[in-house]
């Protein structure tokens, strides 16, 4: 062993020049940090912002087409004022909120019971799967007819909408089970409740998480159709207002919250993951 | 009245109260000792295959018994049963003298692979095997013991996935003797080790076999793992008892030892003049 280290060429063991290494290397490894910290996936955003401004100053894009970001802000500022904004935010917010805690309940519900349960299944899953088929918004004529323009038409949209990938994803999680683990939880004497809280549901929580990030998306698209098309308050309905009297910044300003409330949502969502797998391998690399 | 009051300083101190007597938990482990495992005309069919074809045994209480064969000639089928995962198809396994539902003795079984719940910490995954013991307040105490006898006290808070292989199946020996079991079934727990490992894991479990004095069956279809724990060495071939062969040498037994070496010969040209067996190569 001795011998071959000795016969090594010189170049393979002389030192790297001490001082010069850390020197080349420091400005590169601060803005990989940057780059790889959380304010980095806001650098295209806030770039994209920046070019709207400049080229709307400069005149390259008609006020017509778009507005500055400046004046979309001038907008909020006025609505926040006049109190118009908040209470549209607020309409929109309680709609989602409710129409998703109403469908991703049953959703779950569904979801675990067709889960564990092949009777369930039989009896409600070719149900689910035919209505699941139907575009929800081909539903909004119906639900106008139903419930007229008020809350619950959006409710119900919204409800309709969120309710399937959170019933599939729970269906399919719970289904997956590992049948080993099931295998050795019932060999240590588990009950059905314990086999269920300790060894199905835990391993069906990442297929939920995946569920429950598709619903949010649907939920912000449900609502933002429903309100465009039928309403008498909330962000859509500014926003269709705001075109009838050519606003082009409310509208710019409508679109802009969506934007916002979908990334909340989606941030929401992230973190309760996170949270909830922090076993996960997936989940504990992320610093 | 004497309840009663001890019912209400339980609350007031918090903890849960006893809705059973709880003394013998809190009481040190005592070896459980085995438990003397039946067989009769044991026969075990999947449909129309027939795995097991009668099969009678005897285990002594406190035994270690080492069955090998080859892949599919049922070993794995008979641990089952005897573990009560499955229910033969005829003949009977008895404990003690009486069928499994009717016996107070313990009974776990180590699977190929660890089976360790991903989202659980180690030492919560070590307290699944407490049984119904698992909800009592001295739960958390009695898995860090265990995890304890196994050497991986200091890995208790950490997740599954970060252990190594070996490290892994230790979790799962833990578990498996978390409720002290009077028998302990081993379905090639070491199989997917490496060479060097799996030689320490016979070693730590044989050491708690010989502590706990519990009856051990172990399925392996490694010659020298047979030899070097077993009290006793069965060859299952075509669903059958075709060799039996007690290992009467001193603990702890020498890898490599002449005895052993004779020992593991005698099998294997058993095996091989038979024709039929082909020693399965050793996993690197």
């Amino acid at each position: 062993m001795s011998d071959t280290q000795i016969t090594l060429p010189r170049p393979f063991v002389r030192p790297v020049q001490p001082g010069a290494a850390p020197h080349l290397r420091r400005p590169k490894a601060t803005l990989r940090q940057l780059l790889l910290s959380d304010a980095a996936s806001w650098i295209v955003p806030a770039l994209l912002l920046l070019v709207w401004q400049a080229t709307a100053q400069l005149g390259l894009l008609p006020t017509n087409v778009l507005p500055a970001p400046s004046e979309v802000v001038a907008a909020a500022w006025r609505l926040t004022v006049t109190g118009e904004l908040p209470v549209n935010l607020l309409v929109s917010a309680k709609r989602a909120v409710i129409g998703f805690l109403i469908g991703g309940s049953l959703a779950f519900a569904f979801g675990l019971l067709n889960g564990v349960s092949r009777i369930g299944e039989k009896l409600t899953d070719t149900t689910f799967q035919m209505i699941r088929n139907i575009p929800n918004l081909a539903m909004v004529p119906l639900v106008i007819l139903w419930f007229g323009i008020e809350d619950s038409a959006r409710v119900f949209l919204v409800a309709l909408g969120v309710f399937f990938p959170i019933y599939i994803n729970t269906y399919h999680g719970i289904r997956t089970a590992d049948a080993q683990l099931v295998e050795m939880g019932r060999s240590y004497g588990m009950s059905n409740w314990e086999l269920f809280r300790q060894v199905i549901l835990p391993g069906a929580l990442p297929s939920i998480f995946v569920g429950l990030r598709y619903a949010l998306g649907i939920m912000w698209l449900t609502l933002i159709v429903a309100e465009t098309i039928a309403a008498n308050a909330g962000i859509g309905y500014m926003a269709t207002n705001a075109r009838e009297f050519m606003q082009l910044d409310v509208v710019v300003l409508a679109i802009l919250i969506y934007a916002l409330l979908g990334k909340l949502a989606d941030s929401t969502a992230r973190f309760l993951e996170r949270t909830a797998l922090k076993w996960h391998p997936a989940f504990q690399a992320t610093p | 009245m004497v309840d009663d009051i001890l019912v209400r300083a339980l609350l007031d101190e918090g903890l849960p109260p006893l809705s059973e007597p709880e003394p013998e938990i809190d009481a040190p482990d005592l070896p459980p000792g085995g438990v003397a495992i039946d067989v009769r005309g044991l026969t075990k069919a999947f449909g129309e295959t027939s795995v097991l074809h009668g099969i009678d045994l005897h285990v002594r209480s406190g035994e270690f018994l080492s069955v090998i064969g080859k892949s599919g000639c049922g070993k794995s089928t008979l641990l089952r049963l005897l573990a009560g995962l499955d229910q033969p198809s005829g003949g009977e396994v008895l404990f003690d003298g009486a069928a499994a539902a009717r016996t107070a003795h313990i009974g776990r079984l180590m699977f190929q692979e660890p089976r360790l719940l991903p989202w659980a910490r180690v030492v919560d995954n070590v307290a699944v095997g407490l049984g119904d013991r698992r909800r009592s307040v001295h739960a958390p105490r009695r898995a860090l013991a265990k995890l304890a006898a196994v050497g991986l006290e200091d890995r208790a808070d950490d997740w599954p996935s970060v252990l190594s292989g070996g490290q892994k199946q230790r979790v799962a020996l833990a578990r498996a003797l978390a409720s002290s079991p009077n028998f302990l079934a081993l379905d090639e727990p070491l199989g997917a080790l490496d060479a060097l490992t799996r030689i320490d894991m016979q070693a730590l479990v044989e050491q708690i076999w010989r502590e706990q004095g519990f009856t051990a069956v172990l399925v392996t279809h490694d010659v020298t793992e047979a030899i070097m724990l077993g009290d006793r060495v069965i060859l299952i071939e075509d669903g059958i008892v075709k060799l039996e062969l007690a290992v009467d040498l001193p603990r702890p037994r020498h890898r490599g030892s002449p005895e052993v070496a004779a020992l593991e010969k005698k099998i294997l040209r058993y095996l091989f003049d038979d024709g039929s067996y082909q020693p399965r190569q050793r996993a690197a």
